[in-house]
């Protein structure tokens, strides 16, 4: 931390979490074993993975869709968290042991900067409490060795509960009020939006859920929709993929509903430099692409 | 498949997926009623003869087909995503593993995508746990508890609950029926101060109260009939389809002959919640031709845009 220096966002990542990144990865701590799949978007993770390796950062503040909450946006709000994240759709696939550090000094000055700009928020201190497995999934593969303390945001249910276009003032306003703790808290954070794009899935699982012969885009109108949206993060059209967003999502029951990518796009201003694109692939019908926001000039790279 | 061979249903409970009668059910009037009517059924339950709860919970999603859960000893401590600081919900439930796993080869014999899961640490829903606490407390009858499919409308979900008698059935276990669900789902989306709850909005509350005239005079097949209504009128939109009264329906029998018995209906942050119990019973009320097909079989999606096609 620079002592008198403002913080700042020093990348924006779009980090679609399926478990079945996890569970290809084979890492110790997942208990299911499988015989790989899914390399385009996993060897992107790796590449982007060893970016984040040469950037100096304090910690990752993550937005997830698997935190629903109805009542306010929650913030994680103590400094450890112990478990195993079993995930409740594929537990085939995911039984995570996972031991984490919060920075919970962060947290609570994005919790009360939000409270100030009039946002319904909590602090989320019971011990007992699992965190999702968005959260696990996105930042293991960002970072496999946790040596970075993270903030866990909620998703507040706004777009079912009011409308897309009411998601994205409100995820917009967080973001915004997020962004201004971050400056005065003096840190320099990584923002993680973790979820995929286009979201339907098949409702059956292929016998090895690792069979690369079976995976497919759910249909092609969604491959459709997720290559025009990934074509405007190119172009540094940031501006116009929130424009665009309640259409999309609501096209391709996409899973940015849930609000994090509005939320860090809005934080860091709607970027409108290109967009780092690590790959694209699809999960069990799902559409996802692997994707960064670089600020800094020097280090910005086209990747693919 | 026929019907030859007719479970034994004890009786059905209808009750709501929130945490509060079970963490803090002295925090208002409303929640000590809800709690009052939950250990009503909770003697009621300890009183019959049941084999086995038989759970279909709203809070439990899936997608990957229909989930059964089927660990024999499940153990955790369960936190709500949004209520947490009401404290946490230690469970150890014990599942009726024989009867998941013939279910699931009943569900696939009637077409359906089923699968049972037997993991430690499965995250079990809130809707669930807050039941088979409150319900069933010592474990005195195994339970098992069954997903709601994201994408699934009527068809699936009726043949999900036909699936369920056929095992029944087949087991010759008498069941208690329990579905976990709000009536009107919308909560207040700030904090409140549980004294000044209410339902959310006049409408919502209306149509609550017509559910539970309809429940109260056992017409559960009229409330089937009704289900697409009530999701366009009073479910927030989170998924295809309001499903509870399909399955619940499909399960104990399509009909209207039912002792119905609604023992509270308080708001939770908002929602509807309501302890309801329908006992099977003869005599029936307005016997009326159903608009709503019957469904034995599920023949997956109808590709209806492919069969149209123009050579
Ligand atoms: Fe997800």
């Amino acid at each position: 931390m620079a002592d008198g220096q403002k913080g700042q966002i020093v990348a924006g990542c779009l980090a679609p979490h399926p478990p079945h990144l996890v569970y290809a990865d084979n890492p110790p701590e997942n208990e299911a074993y499988s015989e790989g799949g899914w390399e385009t978007l996993r060897w992107g993770y790796q590449r982007l993975a060893r970016k984040l390796k040469n950037i100096d950062y304090d910690a990752i503040v993550i937005f997830t869709p698997h935190w629903q909450t109805y009542i306010g946006t929650h913030f994680l709000g103590l400094p450890q968290f112990k478990s195993k994240s079993v995930d409740p759709v594929f537990p085939n696939l995911f039984r995570y042991n996972y031991d984490l550090t919060v920075d919970v000094e962060l947290a609570q000055a994005m919790h009360d900067e939000a409270a100030a700009q009039g946002i319904i928020t909590k602090m989320m201190k019971n011990p007992d409490f699992r965190v999702d497995y968005g959260t696990i999934t996105s930042c293991h593969l960002l970072n496999p060795e946790w040596d970075k303390p993270i903030v866990t945001i909620s998703s507040n249910r706004n777009t079912h509960y009011y409308s897309p276009e009411v998601m994205v003032e409100q995820a917009t306003a967080l973001g915004r009020a997020c962004a201004k703790a971050i400056e005065e808290s003096g840190k320099r954070v990584v923002l993680v939006a973790s979820h995929s794009l286009s979201h339907r899935h098949f409702v059956e699982e292929a016998p090895l859920p690792e069979d690369m012969s079976r995976e497919h885009i759910y249909n092609h109108s969604q491959y459709v929709w997720d290559m025009k949206i990934i074509e405007m993060m190119r172009e540094g059209k940031s501006r116009e993929v929130i424009d665009i967003m309640p259409e999309f999502t609501e096209q391709t029951i996409a899973e940015t509903e849930g609000g994090g990518l509005i939320w860090m796009l809005g934080a860091m201003g709607y970027p409108e430099f290109p967009a780092e694109i690590y790959g694209y692939q699809s999960v069990i019908g799902t559409g996802n692409v692997v994707a960064c926001w670089d600020p800094n000039d020097e280090t910005r790279e086209y990747v693919l | 498949m026929s019907e030859s061979n007719e479970p034994e249903i004890l009786f059905g409970i209808y009750c709501p997926p929130h945490p509060q009668p079970l963490l803090s059910p002295d925090a208002s009037a409303g929640y000590g009623k809800l709690r009052a009517a939950f250990d009503e059924c909770r003697r009621r339950i300890e009183e019959s003869e049941a084999d086995i709860i038989l759970v279909y919970s709203t809070t439990w999603a899936s997608i990957i087909g229909h989930q059964i859960q089927a660990l024999e000893k499940a153990v955790w401590t369960h936190v709500d995503d949004d209520f947490h600081y009401l404290g946490s919900m230690p469970y150890e439930f014990a599942m009726d593993t024989e009867f998941a796993h013939a279910m699931k080869a009943n569900c696939e014999k009637r077409g359906l995508e089923a699968r049972t899961v037997e993991y430690e640490g499965f995250p079990i829903d809130t809707g669930s746990v807050v039941a088979l606490q409150l319900l069933n407390p010592e474990n005195r009858i195994p339970a098992c508890i069954l997903s709601s499919n994201m994408y699934a409308n009527r068809a699936e979900t009726i043949v999900l609950g036909k699936a369920a008698r056929d095992t029944l059935a087949a087991q010759g276990k008498k069941a208690v029926v329990v579905v976990v669900s709000s009536l009107s789902n919308r909560m207040f989306t700030e904090h409140i101060d549980p004294a000044e709850d209410r339902i959310h909005s006049q409408k919502d509350d209306d149509w609550n109260r017509k559910i539970l005239e309809f429940f109260g005079d056992g017409r559960l097949e009229d409330l089937s009939q009704l289900s697409r209504d009530i999701h366009g009128q009073i479910r927030v939109q989170k998924v295809v389809a309001y499903k509870p009264a399909w399955w619940m329906a499909a399960t104990m029998g399509q009909h209207n002959n039912y002792d119905g018995e609604v023992l509270a209906y308080e708001a939770l942050h908002g929602s509807g919640g309501a302890v309801i119990t329908l006992t099977p019973a003869s005599g029936s009320v307005g016997d009326k031709e159903f608009d709503e097909d019957d469904v034995e079989f599920y023949r997956g999606d109808r590709n209806v845009l492919d069969k149209g096609m123009l050579e």
